[in-house]
């Protein structure tokens, strides 16, 4: 097992820690920043999650084979029903049958 | 310390720690793959602490990119933060300075779907419920780091056992948890499409910030939601 610490390379590991920290406290030193919200902006935060998500899924989607595609339709319908962790399973459980059985 | 919320807090979060522990896992194998030490790889996970930005950082550096071309990638993935960060602002309110800035260094994906639908809910978003929650998915993702390291070799083809479909599985059952949120339709509308689009002519990772940037663009444009609970009316932040 591989113990050492590359100088460079510890740099590298710092230097992505701080700008990870910059996104994750930037909004809210901008935000506080501003004596009061207004409402179209506040509508604009409200759609943060959504939105960002969003990109998280789609193109995995789009760019994915018929094994993806029927994967997370499978997990879609679970999760109208069930809760996260179902919907993990079946999503997981319809990859995997499109792959070794199905031959997708 | 409220005891109840901070078991709340475990609670929920576990569930979180279970689901993303095999990309820890993965993460822990990719990174070894790519060259780095035991380690190296775990420090990245406990500092990073962003899983998408810590793959897309690893493989840039498996390929010999340029240092600050890995550390813009890793920015540019996580940029989507600044936007948590600022929605958060307003249920984090009663958290002292250092609770805020330990806050927001737990502030995944997941630990911000949570704490904005918990302070939306009502219930209040306790800084004892806030750390609970993060600190059980920050210790799993530890853990499942150096599991990945150590047995990196053992796992094979991730496609194979089906590991790669977990995430973007997991990403879509937490948009389905805003579904009932206003104008959900056409934001996720236009998120999808702009995402797919600037994934076809810009690539990744800028698909993230300009799909969202549609997505959010779109929900400025739309009605305003009528007002009927007086909390929303509240939209200024105090200090």
């Amino acid at each position: 097992m591989n113990g050492s610490l590359d100088t460079g390379t510890l740099l590298l590991i710092l230097a992505a820690a701080v700008a990870t920290y910059l996104t994750r406290i930037g909004g809210y030193v901008l935000i506080t920043r501003m004596r009061s919200i207004p409402p179209r902006m506040e509508a604009a935060l409200n759609a943060v999650p959504a939105a960002v998500l969003t990109t998280l899924v789609a193109p995995a989607f789009f760019e994915g084979g018929w094994d993806v595609k029927i994967a997370m339709l499978v997990a879609l319908a679970a999760a109208l029903r069930f809760p996260g962790l179902i919907m993990l399973a079946a999503g997981w459980a319809a990859v995997v049958i499109c792959r070794h059985l199905l031959g997708l | 310390m409220n005891r109840y919320d901070f078991k709340q807090g475990l609670k929920g979060g576990a569930i979180i720690a279970l689901s993303s522990a095999p990309f820890g896992v993965l993460f822990g194998a990719v990174a070894i793959d790519n060259g780095l030490s035991f380690l190296e790889t775990w420090l990245m996970s406990a500092t990073v602490y962003a899983g998408a930005s810590q793959l897309v950082g690893i493989e840039l550096f498996g390929q010999r990119v340029e240092p600050w071309l890995v550390v813009l990638s890793v920015f540019a993935v996580n940029f989507r933060h600044i936007l948590y960060s600022a929605a958060l602002a307003k249920f984090i309110r009663g958290f002292t300075t250092l609770q805020k800035a330990l806050a927001f260094f737990l502030l995944v994906d997941p630990q911000f779907a949570e704490a904005v639908r918990r302070g939306e809910s009502g219930k209040g978003v306790s800084f004892s419920w806030y750390f609970g929650f993060g600190v059980v998915i920050y210790a799993s993702w530890s853990i499942a780091t150096m599991v990945g390291a150590w047995f990196g070799k053992m796992i094979g083809d991730p496609a194979s056992i089906g590991i790669d479909i977990l995430l973007p599985v997991y990403f879509l059952g937490m948009v389905l948890a805003f579904r009932s949120r206003w104008g959900f339709p056409p934001v996720v509308l236009a998120s999808a499409i702009g995402s797919v689009a600037a994934y076809h002519f810009v690539g990744s990772p800028w698909h993230v910030s300009l799909g969202a940037a549609a997505g959010i663009i779109v929900a400025t444009l739309l009605p305003l939601k009528p007002r009927h609970e007086p909390d929303a009316a509240v939209a200024g932040v105090e200090r």
